[in-house]
C-alpha cells in the first residue's frame, strides 16, 4: 500500500496529477467536437500555431495566457475567413499555423535565452506545474464544461449541419466565435502541460474511443471527459513507476487503451453479425 | 389571394459570376411546387438566397407580407438540404435530428425536454419512422434518412418547407413514396417548394412546376409547361414530350424515349387504367 501512494507524497507529483486529470477531461470534451466535425488538422496546427503567440507574449512581456490565447483566437478567426475564398481549409490551417510557428522560431532563434522554455511547449512538462497553473487550468476547465453545458443544443446543431442550424434560427456567426475562443482557451491553457506534439493525442484519442463506444453525441461526451481524466491520471500515475517521460506515459496508454476497445468492439459487431446469420438460417 | 413567399427581380452569384438574375416568384399558401432544372443552373442557390444562407445581389424577399433583410432566414420555414452535404457519420440518432428543429421553441434548459421528445416522436410517427427513433441517423436507409429530414423540417410548425433535391439518389420506389408523402403534407395545409433535374419521375407528378436555368423559363402546370420548346430553353437540348390524357412522358431524345417506354410500358398501363 505505502508503495502505491508513494508518489502522492511529492507536492508536485500529486499537482501534475489534477492539472493532467483536468487537462485530460477538458480536451476530451472538446475533442468530441474536434473529430465529429472533422477538424482534428485546425487543433493540432492551431497548437502550433500558439506558440508563436507564447513567444511573441513572452519577448513583449505579457502574460503567457492573454497573449497566446489571443493569438490562438485570431489565428482560429483568420483560419476562417480564408477558407471558402478559393482555398480549401486545410491549406488555411498549413498557411496560418506554420507562418505563425516560424515566428515562434524565429523570435526563438534571436532571443536564444528560453531554448528551455521552447522544449517545455513542445513536449510539455507536467511535472514543472505550478499552483497558478492549477488555478488557471482549473478555471478554464469549469468555464468552458459551462460554456458546453449552456450552449449544448445550438452547438451541436451547429456541429451537424451549420446551415439548416442557421435557417432553424441558431446564431451561427456567434457560435463560430464562440467555438474559436473555446478551442483556443483549452489549447493555450493545456499547451504548458501537454505540449505542442503531445496536446493532439489527448484531443483525438479518448473522443475516437468515445466514438467507437456510443452513438450519441451526449454520451460521447461522458465517455470521452472520462477516459481523458482517468487515462491521465492512470498515465502519469504509471510514468513515476516506469521512469519513462509522463506526457509520452498518457500518450501510449490512450493508443493502447484505443486499440484494446477497437478489438473489442469489432470482436461485440461480429458475434451480433453471426447471431442474426445463425437465427436466419 | 395575397403570396406567402414573393421575390422580386432576385439576381446572386458567387465571385463575380451571377448564378441567376431577373427572378420574380410567388408562392402561394397551400401551393406544392417544382422547381425543374439540370443540375448547376443555380436551384439550388434560389433555395439558399431564399433561406438567408446567399447575399443576393440586388432584388428582394417578401415573406408574409414582411420585406425579409438579405441573410436572414425567413421565421417559419423548414429546409431538407440535399443529402450529399449531410455527414451521416455524425453521432446522433434519428430523434435527435428531429429535436434539433425545436430549436426556436426551446426552454430555458439546455437539453431537450420531455414535449420535445414527445413532438419528436410525434413528428416521426406522422411521416412514417417512429421505429428507427432510436437510431443513429447514418444506419437508415435512404428514404428513412429523407423522411427524419421532413420530421425536423416539420417540427418547428413551420409555413413553408423548402426541399433541395430530395429524390436525387433513390430508387423510384423510394422517390414515390417521399413524393406520396409530401402530397399527404400538402393537402394538410403545408407549402411545399421542392428542387428536381428529374423530369419524368417527379417533375410531372407535381401540380405546378418552374422551370429554372439562371433564371425563371416558364411556370405553370406540367400537361401545359412541358412542351419540347420550354424543356429544350431549360435543359439545353432537344426534348421529346409524349403526353397521353393528363399523362405526360419525356426523354432528351427518341432512342431513351423507346427504351424509357419499354421500361415503363406496363406501368403506363397500370396506371392509365
Amino acid at each position: 500500500m505505502d508503495l502505491l501512494l508513494r508518489p502522492f507524497q511529492y507536492e508536485f507529483f500529486s499537482r501534475a496529477l489534477l492539472v493532467a486529470m483536468l487537462a485530460g477531461l477538458l480536451c476530451g470534451v472538446m475533442g468530441v467536437y474536434i473529430t465529429t466535425r472533422r477538424m482534428s488538422y485546425i487543433a493540432h496546427g492551431l497548437s502550433h500555431a500558439i506558440l508563436g503567440g507564447a513567444v511573441l507574449s513572452y519577448v513583449l512581456q505579457l502574460n503567457f495566457y492573454i497573449g497566446a490565447g489571443i493569438w490562438g483566437f485570431i489565428s482560429a478567426l483568420v483560419i476562417q475567413f480564408l477558407t471558402g475564398r478559393k482555398i480549401y481549409a486545410d491549406a488555411a490551417i498549413g498557411i496560418v499555423t506554420t507562418a505563425s510557428f516560424a515566428l515562434g522560431i524565429a523570435i526563438i532563434s534571436t532571443y536564444r535565452q528560453f531554448t528551455k522554455s521552447f522544449e517545455a511547449a513542445l513536449f510539455g512538462n507536467v511535472l514543472g506545474v505550478t499552483p497558478n497553473d492549477v488555478w488557471v487550468v482549473t478555471c478554464v476547465t469549469v468555464v468552458l464544461l459551462a460554456l458546453v453545458f449552456i450552449f449544448y443544443r445550438p452547438l451541436l446543431f451547429w456541429s451537424f449541419d451549420r446551415d439548416v442550424a442557421k435557417v432553424h434560427g441558431v446564431p451561427v456567426l456567434a457560435m463560430d466565435i464562440l467555438f474559436a475562443l473555446m478551442l483556443a482557451a483549452m489549447l493555450v491553457t493545456t499547451l504548458q502541460i501537454l505540449g505542442v506534439t503531445l496536446i493532439i493525442s489527448a484531443i483525438i484519442i479518448p473522443a475516437s474511443i468515445a466514438r467507437l463506444l456510443s452513438d450519441r453525441f451526449g454520451m460521447m461526451m461522458i465517455y470521452a471527459a472520462g477516459l481523458g481524466a482517468g487515462i491521465s491520471f492512470v498515465g502519469i500515475y504509471l510514468s513515476y513507476y516506469f521512469d519513462v517521460a509522463s506526457g509520452a506515459s498518457v500518450v501510449l496508454l490512450s493508443t493502447l487503451v484505443f486499440g484494446i476497445v477497437l478489438l473489442w468492439t469489432n470482436f461485440k459487431q461480429r458475434r451480433k453479425r453471426r447471431a442474426v446469420d445463425s437465427h436466419l438460417l | 389571394m395575397e403570396p406567402l413567399l414573393e421575390i422580386k427581380n432576385l439576381a446572386c452569384g458567387y465571385q463575380a459570376q451571377p448564378v441567376f438574375t431577373h427572378v420574380n416568384l410567388k408562392l402561394y399558401p397551400k401551393q406544392l411546387s417544382g422547381l425543374v432544372g439540370p443540375s448547376g443552373c443555380g436551384k439550388t442557390t434560389l433555395i439558399k438566397t431564399i433561406l438567408g444562407l446567399a447575399h443576393p445581389w440586388v432584388g428582394e424577399i417578401w415573406f408574409r407580407g414582411q420585406k425579409l433583410q438579405p441573410g436572414v432566414s425567413p421565421p417559419k420555414v423548414g429546409y431538407v438540404p440535399q443529402v450529399e452535404t449531410v455527414d451521416w457519420s455524425f453521432p446522433v440518432t434519428a430523434e435527435e435530428v428531429v429535436m434539433m428543429g425545436r430549436y426556436r421553441r426551446r426552454n430555458v434548459s439546455p437539453f431537450p425536454s420531455k414535449r420535445d421528445r414527445q413532438v419528436a416522436r410525434e413528428l416521426l410517427y406522422r411521416v412514417g419512422v417512429e421505429d428507427v427513433a432510436h437510431q443513429p441517423i447514418g444506419e437508415l436507409s435512404g428514404g428513412q434518412q429523407q423522411r427524419v429530414f421532413i420530421a425536423r423540417a416539420l417540427v418547428g410548425e413551420p409555413d413553408i418547407v423548402l426541399l433541395d433535391e430530395p429524390t436525387s439518389s433513390s430508387d423510384l420506389r423510394v422517390q414515390h413514396e417521399l413524393l406520396h408523402l409530401l402530397a399527404e403534407l400538402n393537402q394538410q395545409g403545408l407549402t411545399i417548394l421542392l428542387s428536381t433535374h428529374d423530369l419524368n419521375s417527379v417533375a410531372t407528378h407535381l401540380p405546378w412546376v418552374i422551370c429554372f436555368n439562371h433564371g425563371i423559363i416558364a411556370q405553370g402546370e406540367p400537361t401545359e409547361v412541358f412542351t419540347p420548346q420550354t424543356l429544350e430553353q431549360t435543359f439545353g437540348g432537344e426534348m421529346v414530350v409524349i403526353r397521353e390524357g393528363d399523362r405526360i412522358l419525356i426523354a432528351s431524345s427518341l432512342s431513351t424515349l423507346r427504351h424509357r417506354m419499354q421500361d415503363n410500358l406496363p406501368s403506363i398501363l397500370r396506371q392509365t387504367h
